[in-house]
């Protein structure tokens, strides 16, 4: 029961991270239908920020912490804003695959470039938050960390956060407007090109959050950290039904908690077979997602 | 989209199939005359020739997105090894044989290496190619990792390891044989009337279905296809690096094929070919700056989609098809 606890508290805390990221792919998704491959590497841009701005404030407190958060949402933020610009826009009327390979080449640049400017060595992630233990039950008890409830917390944070953006505010009712149809949204006036580089900017914001809490956990960081991370929160964005934002955050929490009891027990080799195989199996029994809405097509 | 067509690139397939089987006979006896690295670079540039000609068949002729390609190939890599290297000693002698039972060996591996990755093809398949588009592409990437997750868990072919010791099978006559085998088949495939089929499926799944083809049949059979002769190029590449690990065959390996039919222009057979020799031997013209290598290949792509999509050696316009 313990372990059952244990393991259930650690996937809690990986689903966190895998959601924040996969609100970034379900989100552009959502307005642009296509998969933004080069996401999971502002997720690693994301880490690097918070290393590089880590050094330059005192460890173990919480304002330090909080600066290099917000330090990695805004360069991600703006990052997402200028690959939209420079590779996206235009191909925007050209067909899916084209804007796919782009995106693909994106993807690659950034992991080159940071392989070519912060090595491929891997990096150990400073301490950016006080960090405290906490034991349940006894020596042999469930163990909770700090840095894991951060995590926890913060992802709480910012998803409400971006709930209130998306249903409360004239940019995010723009977003869903685009969403369900965008030729309609620019015919009733909503500038399509800031709506979406809004939603770049707030999605890359999230990629950004998740890499600095990522490397949190797991404080060791390197150009192609994030393909692994991104290859599974973008599962957990089609399993949750891909463009809704509940449906993302669920999808994660779900691959967090399932990965993690597979990594708990003999088939631990598996574990990153285990993202795959529910994506099949989720697109051949419900192809929409779980609380994803069933198109039909049209001819 | 471009028009997916070879019937122009490639007159008189038979002819040219046998010209290239004698010239790959001419060439592997003069051999020993090349220097062994650039008859090192020809084989990689032959084995990418057969890996990008095969995939094109599904990513460009018959239009659906396929990541998975490097699982295939890990298929039949570790099938064929596992043939001479197991099954070997037993049927030709510890001693290795003669080089006519060498050869008669190889080719039963290639040829179980072929089947083993088109049943591979058929599993992936029959499940993924309901769905389109980049669901497709995502989904053939995850059975990708899965293969690639398997091997690395079967500790009979090395597990994490890999597999070393693997013979040195692979000459120059087999590359290029194969290639010349695979062009062959693709283009014959595509030609025949059958053949139109996958073209109209690239062209219009609805207007296909509309007129009575089964195009989930079709798309099987392109990708079975596919994935045999992907097979049979990851055989050849066991056997010509003689050592195989399953990181060798993830996600990078099959993006790089894509790269190839991208660059190529999908569905132009004759462009793809330019295009993988070009991609095998340019790392090794800028072998000096190395470290740039892959930054100018990522921008090459982007720039590629954004001024040239339809590839940088398709010539005819779009539309303008016989």
């Amino acid at each position: 029961m313990t372990e059952f606890l244990q393991q259930l508290l650690n996937g809690i805390s990986l689903g966190a991270i895998l959601a924040l990221i996969a609100l970034g792919y379900t989100m552009v998704y959502g307005v642009l239908r296509f998969i933004n491959f080069a996401h999971c590497d502002i997720f690693m841009v994301g880490a690097y920020v918070g290393y590089f701005v880590g050094r330059h404030v005192p460890e173990h407190t919480w304002w330090g912490g909080l600066i290099a958060l917000v330090a990695a949402m805004l360069v991600c933020a703006a990052l997402g804003v200028v690959i939209e610009r420079l590779a996206y826009r235009p191909l925007r009327s050209a067909p899916t695959l084209n804007v796919l390979i782009a995106a693909i080449g994106v993807s690659l640049l950034l992991e080159n470039l940071g392989q070519h400017f912060f090595g491929a060595t891997p990096r150990a992630f400073p301490e950016l938050f006080p960090v405290y233990t906490f034991q349940f039950g006894g020596n042999s008890g469930v163990v909770l960390y700090s840095n894991q409830l951060i995590v926890i917390a913060l992802t709480l944070v910012l998803l409400f956060a971006l709930r209130f953006v998306v249903l409360r505010t004239k940019i995010g009712t723009a977003m869903r407007a685009l969403s369900l149809n965008r030729q309609a949204a620019a015919l009733v006036g909503i500038n399509n090109d800031l709506v979406i580089a809004a939603t770049f900017a707030l999605g890359s914001a999230l990629a950004g959050a998740a890499g600095v809490l990522y490397a949190l956990n797991y404080p060791s960081i390197d150009p192609l950290m994030g393909v692994l991370p991104g290859l599974k929160a973008f599962v957990a964005a089609v399993v949750g039904g891909i463009g809704s934002i509940p449906g993302a955050a669920l999808g994660g929490l779900l691959l967090g908690t399932v990965e993690t009891f597979v990594n708990g027990s003999e088939w631990s080799t598996y574990k990153d077979a285990i993202a795959f195989g529910l994506l099949i199996l989720i697109l051949i029994f419900r192809p929409a997602g779980l609380l994803g809405r069933n198109i039909r097509e049209k001819v | 989209m471009n028009p997916p067509d070879a019937s122009r690139a490639l007159p008189r397939p038979a002819l040219a199939l046998v010209a290239a089987l004698a010239a790959a006979w001419i060439v592997s006896h003069f051999s020993d005359r090349f220097d062994p690295y650039y008859l090192d670079v020809a084989v990689g540039a032959g084995i990418n020739v057969i890996l990008a000609v095969s995939l094109n068949l599904i990513n460009g002729t018959t239009g659906q997105f396929s990541l998975g390609h490097a699982g295939f190939m890990a298929v039949g890599a570790y099938i064929a090894a596992a043939v001479t290297m197991l099954a070997g000693p037993s049927l030709v002698g510890a001693d290795g044989g003669t080089s006519g039972q060498q050869s008669l060996l190889f080719l039963g591996a290639l040829a179980a290496a072929g089947l083993a990755a088109a049943i591979a093809g058929l599993l992936v398949g029959l499940p993924s190619l309901r769905l389109r588009g980049d669901y497709l592409a995502i989904v053939t990437l995850g059975f990708g990792e899965i293969i690639r997750v398997i091997f690395q868990n079967i500790d009979a072919l090395g597990g994490a390891m890999g597999l070393n010791g693997i013979p040195a099978y692979t000459t120059i006559f087999w590359v290029l044989a194969v290639a010349a085998v695979t062009v062959f088949v693709v283009t014959c495939l595509v030609r025949s009337t059958y053949g139109r089929g996958f073209i109209a499926v690239h062209d219009d799944e609805i207007a296909a279905e509309a007129i009575g083809l089964r195009t989930t049949r079709y798309k099987i059979v392109a990708f079975v296809v596919g994935a045999f002769f992907a097979g049979v190029a990851g055989g050849l590449y066991g056997h010509f690096k003689q050592t195989i690990s399953p990181t060798g065959f993830d996600f990078t390996k099959s993006i790089e094929i894509v790269v190839m039919v991208i660059l190529g222009g999908m569905g132009n057979t004759a462009g793809v070919i330019l295009a993988a020799i070009l991609l095998t031997v340019l790392p090794e013209v800028l072998r000096p700056v190395a470290e740039y290598r892959m930054i100018l290949y990522s921008v090459v792509l982007i720039v590629l989609m954004l001024v040239r999509p339809q590839g940088l050696f398709n010539f005819r316009r779009p539309g303008n098809r016989p």
